[in-house]
């Protein structure tokens, strides 16, 4: 064998070595952070018991029992689904388990806030409210960049106001300053592709205000005290905003708006519809309206997002639907309901914290509602759900069906720190099982049933085929082959797809269908993860 | 306010009435009362056709370009060269030829068109399809009602009738129905769904009422009985003659709509069959060619064999996509998006064939100023088209040539009163009024 041989030998050895290690680092595990997690601060506390005593007036007043608490496994993965759009890897699990029991569920949401996986799926949510799904004018828009933007500030965990702030009053070229996004999604080809004042109140008084100041656009607001002029003053504010070549930028001139009937031009002057007081004298006018929208003294602001928040975290609003706080209109005098109270304590808190998100998730995920169980030994009801006497259930956004499904048809974490190749075939994956499965759209808490094809892709899609077939890659074969025992491989199994221990009757049944010899281990275990993958246990919150 | 009954229980409760003896035998009493038609058929031009090159010729017009007419079967009338075949049908077709919409994007418009609304960040509108498979009786059918073959990236949505509305999507019939297959023996298969039983009866304890509302189960139910449903042979054009496919062209497009004629036949609602390639910003004369000889043989042919089985009385065939293109050829030779003055063409399903209603302006400037304010709801439209036939007014003749009342006053899930439709039928379109 000549020199050359050798050394050409030597290259392809070593290059099928990189290539393995690549494809197949060696099993690492993530050292634990405990350090990260923050000692609850007093205050906290009492604002957590501040709700959860308006919870038990509630129950009480209703007779209503609580179920008993939840799991702590199944609080976890509540909190997984709602801020990364997944469920607890095996990985993880095993890392929770290894804590005091005390400390686990803390250890855990702080750990979830600080994953980049997390401020990604935020941004998303966030980004539906504020933007839509549409793909928006072609080369003027760019979604991408926004959604970018916005999880690069979530994960710095940057005021939520501040961050509202550079979307109403952000100036510069949307490639630039990818806040800008927000105002040119709505640019009007035939009006020389100008920003759309009208389309931007709406989103505004929605998104940020939980007020529907748009039914005003047409007409005087049926019960609300919101009128037509209210609408138009508002939307005044964007009256000046023009995108030129340094992008979005405001320039001068009148707001003129056509009437309707009479078809005559007439300015619109600028004006808020209450608390004009809070309105600074200086800036553009999309900087003072900024400053208004987010003033600690503007009560809708930290309102509306603490309802966000709560849906989030529950698959359901306090009020619905999410971006109407105010469907009867502001009754100083009216009873307020439960979810009226909450609202207040919990924006209260956000309003008093420097609208720090993270710490409202905490405060929310830290109420007796969040950490109840969704069975009781009573009849559990709709009333016990919507009184937050049990968790309710709700039906997982597609997007975290497909995140469950994928996460747990493997054992390590899939997270940003995964293998490139992981993460693309993710991405590959997760879209092509998006589009099949169907998109919710925009209307972020509005369960409207769920599909056929949805089931169908479910049972017999090639993603759910791909990911339980007895594959080196895939959980289920690592689990046939790994387990020491058949119940120790049903354990594993319901650990990773439904993240909870089997019941003694669920270990008897499989255990028993994991004797049967006609099939292979490895499609033992494939039966096995494809039923919990079609439960629905598996699809919903709970 | 406290809701009578929650969304959950209501969708629990439609879901139960279906399954009973009684809502099936009332359903087929209603369908043998009914006299409008039954099915429609959408063929959706996706990119936007060219009215110049298709069903509006402006052959003397400096904004011709080049392209000549044909006459058809109707004196007086006349198509775009290209469509031969669709002219011999001419006597069953009415062409819109003065639609207008306020939409010139594609996502915008298309939305716009499927459902007769706007595109509205507070509701989501449900699409036509979606209308009427809600409205009309469910007759026995296993699959889903509303089909959408080809779909572009903005198929039907049920809107705020539910998401089990949506349209099923379905690629080239040539090729499988997705996901409708096990992948499985039979017995690993049956077993499986015995064992999921073990696994929801675990979850069920303790929450039985709330997760019965959840109705997975139910569903999972339905795409069972969808597996396995002899329907589901509907989608396989390959058991057609092959002079019956080849009537209606060798092309994804042409087996879509022989598709949508057999799914016709097992009580489906709704199909969607989807022609893209419209978006002709360059060398719109050469695409339009291509894209009107794929047209041309599975529209004819769509008529002339739903004629022949009888069907096209109860069948509304609809062809046209979300806007149309400028009068104007810009310097690439192409034509670009023009929602002021585009056609439609409708056939069967009680509308009265061999008229036109409406007419564009021959010598209209696409650069017109006016085209512009109409489209921001500042202007009228007589610059461009006379007899304006809205968007609205097209979504209300549909619903009404399928005998649904189109101003019904519904309500969305969270209360706000709606219509299924904002304009009036065009009484002339259909031959009943």
């Amino acid at each position: 064998m000549g020199v050359r041989d050798w050394f050409f030998s030597c290259l392809v050895v070593g290059g099928v070595v990189a290539l393995g290690v690549n494809l197949m680092p060696p099993a690492r595990t993530k050292p634990l952070d405990r350090a990260a997690v923050t000692a609850p601060d007093d205050h906290l506390k009492e604002t957590v018991e501040s709700i959860n005593a308006n919870l038990r007036a509630e129950w009480a007043k209703a007779s209503l029992s609580a179920a008993p608490p939840a799991n702590d496994l199944q609080v976890a993965r509540r909190l997984s689904l709602a801020l990364m759009g997944t469920v607890p890897s095996l990985e993880e699990i095993r890392q929770f388990e290894s804590l005091p029991e005390a400390e686990r569920l803390d250890w855990w949401l702080e750990h979830v806030l600080r994953d980049r996986r997390s401020a990604d799926f935020l941004a998303e949510r966030v980004a539906r409210a504020v933007v839509g799904t549409e793909d928006g004018p072609f080369l003027l828009y760019r979604r991408r960049r926004f959604v970018t933007w916005l999880g690069d500030e979530l994960a710095k965990n940057t005021p939520y106001d501040q961050v509202v702030r550079e979307m109403i009053a952000g100036n510069g070229l949307w490639t630039d300053h990818p806040s800008t996004n927000f105002i040119t999604v709505t640019s009007r080809p035939e009006e020389g592709n100008q920003p759309d004042p009208i389309r931007l109140a709406g989103r505004v008084t929605r998104a940020f205000l939980g007020l529907r100041l748009d039914c005003a656009q047409c007409h005087d607001h049926p019960f609300a005290s919101w009128t037509q002029d209210h609408f138009e003053g508002f939307a005044a504010y964007f009256g000046q905003a023009r995108l030129g070549f340094k992008g979005i930028q405001d320039g001068d001139g009148q707001f003129e708006l056509e009437d309707r009937k009479t078809k005559e031009k007439r300015v619109v002057p600028p004006g808020v519809p209450f608390g004009s007081e809070l309105l600074p004298n200086h800036g553009s006018r999309r900087e003072r309206l900024a400053v208004w929208v987010t003033h600690p003294k503007n009560p809708y602001f930290a309102r509306a997002t603490a309802n966000r928040a709560w849906a989030i975290l529950f698959g359901r609003p306090l009020i619905a639907p999410v971006d109407n706080l105010e469907p009867q209109g502001v009754s100083p005098d009216k009873e307020k309901t439960l979810a009226d109270q909450l609202l207040d304590i919990l924006a209260d808190d956000f309003r008093r914290h420097g609208h720090d998100l993270r710490r409202l998730f905490r405060v929310i995920a830290a109420t007796e509602a969040f950490r109840r169980d969704s069975a009781a030994d009573f009849d559990v009801t709709d009333a016990h759900e919507r009184a937050w006497a049990v968790f309710p259930l709700s039906r997982l956004r597609p997007e975290q069906v497909v995140g469950a499904m994928l996460q747990s048809a493997s054992i390590a974490t899939i997270d940003a720190e995964s293998h490139i190749v992981t993460r693309l075939m993710r991405y590959g994956q997760t879209n092509d099982f998006l589009k099949a499965y169907g998109d919710t759209g925009d209307d972020e808490f509005d369960d409207r049933g769920g599909t056929i094809p949805q089931r169908l892709v479910l049972m017999n899609g090639d993603l759910v085929r791909e990911r339980t077939k007895d594959g080196i890659l895939n959980a289920s074969s690592r689990i046939a082959s790994i387990a020491p025992s058949d119940a120790k491989a049903i354990e594993l199994a319901y650990l990773c797809v439904l993240g909870r221990r089997p019941t003694s009757n669920e270990t008897e049944h499989f255990t028993a269908r994991l004797a049967d010899t006609e099939r292979t281990r490895g499609q033992r275990l494939e039966d096995l993860y494809w039923t919990l993958l079609n439960s629905t246990e598996f699809s919903w919150n709970h | 306010m406290e809701p009578l009954i929650s969304r959950r229980t209501a969708l629990g409760l439609a879901g139960a009435a279906w399954l009973t003896p009684l809502a099936t035998q009332l359903a087929r009493a209603a369908e043998k009362a009914r006299e409008p038609a039954r099915s429609l058929i959408i063929l959706w031009m996706q990119g936007g056709p060219s009215q110049l090159e298709t069903f509006d010729p402006h052959p003397e017009s400096r904004n011709a370009g080049g392209t000549k007419a044909i006459p058809t079967t109707v004196k007086g009338i006349q198509l775009a060269e290209g469509l031969p075949l669709l002219a011999e049908q001419m006597e069953s077709i009415a062409l819109v030829r003065s639609m207008t919409s306020k939409e010139g994007d594609h996502e915008r418009g298309t939305i716009t068109l499927k459902t007769g609304f706007r595109p509205d960040p507070t509701v989501v509108h449900p699409s036509i399809g979606a209308i009427i498979c809600h409205e009309l009786p469910a007759a026995g059918t296993d699959i889903p009602r509303h089909v959408s073959i080809l779909s572009s990236q903005w198929p039907a949505r049920g809107g705020y009738l539910g998401d089990h509305l949506d349209a099923f999507l379905m690629d080239d019939p040539a090729g499988p129905v997705p996901n409708t297959k096990s992948f499985l023996p039979p017995k690993r298969d049956e077993q499986r769904l015995k064992d999921l039983d073990v696994v929801e009866s675990v979850f069920a304890k303790g929450r039985r009422k709330t997760t019965d509302g959840t109705l997975h189960r139910q569903t999972v139910a339905d795409a069972r009985k969808m597996m396995s449903s002899e329907q589901l042979k509907a989608f396989d054009v390959s058991q057609e003659p092959a002079a019956t496919r080849k009537m209606y062209g060798d092309t994804p497009f042409g087996r879509g709509c022989l598709a949508a004629r057999r799914l016709v036949e097992v009580g489906v609602r709704c199909i969607e069959v989807t022609l893209a390639g419209w978006d002709t910003h360059v060398d719109n004369h050469s695409f339009c060619k291509a894209q009107n000889a794929i047209l041309d043989p599975a529209f004819a042919a769509l008529i002339r064999d739903l004629r022949e089985r009888k069907l096209l009385d109860r069948t509304l065939v609809v062809c046209g996509g979300e806007f149309g293109r400028t009068p104007s050829i810009n310097p690439g030779g192409g034509r670009d998006h023009w929602p002021t003055g585009f056609s439609y063409a409708l056939a069967g399903g009680g509308v009265k064939g061999g008229q036109v209603v409406g007419e564009t302006n021959p010598d209209a400037a696409s650069d017109d100023k006016a085209a512009m304010l109409m489209m921001a709801g500042r202007g009228g439209t007589e610059k461009f088209v006379k007899d304006e036939v809205t968007v609205e007014n097209l979504s209300a003749t549909l619903l009404h040539a399928l005998g649904i009342e189109y101003d019904k006053l519904g309500q969305t899930p969270i209360g706000r009163t709606v219509k299924f439709s904002n304009g009036q039928p065009v009484k002339k379109l259909l031959a009943k009024g």
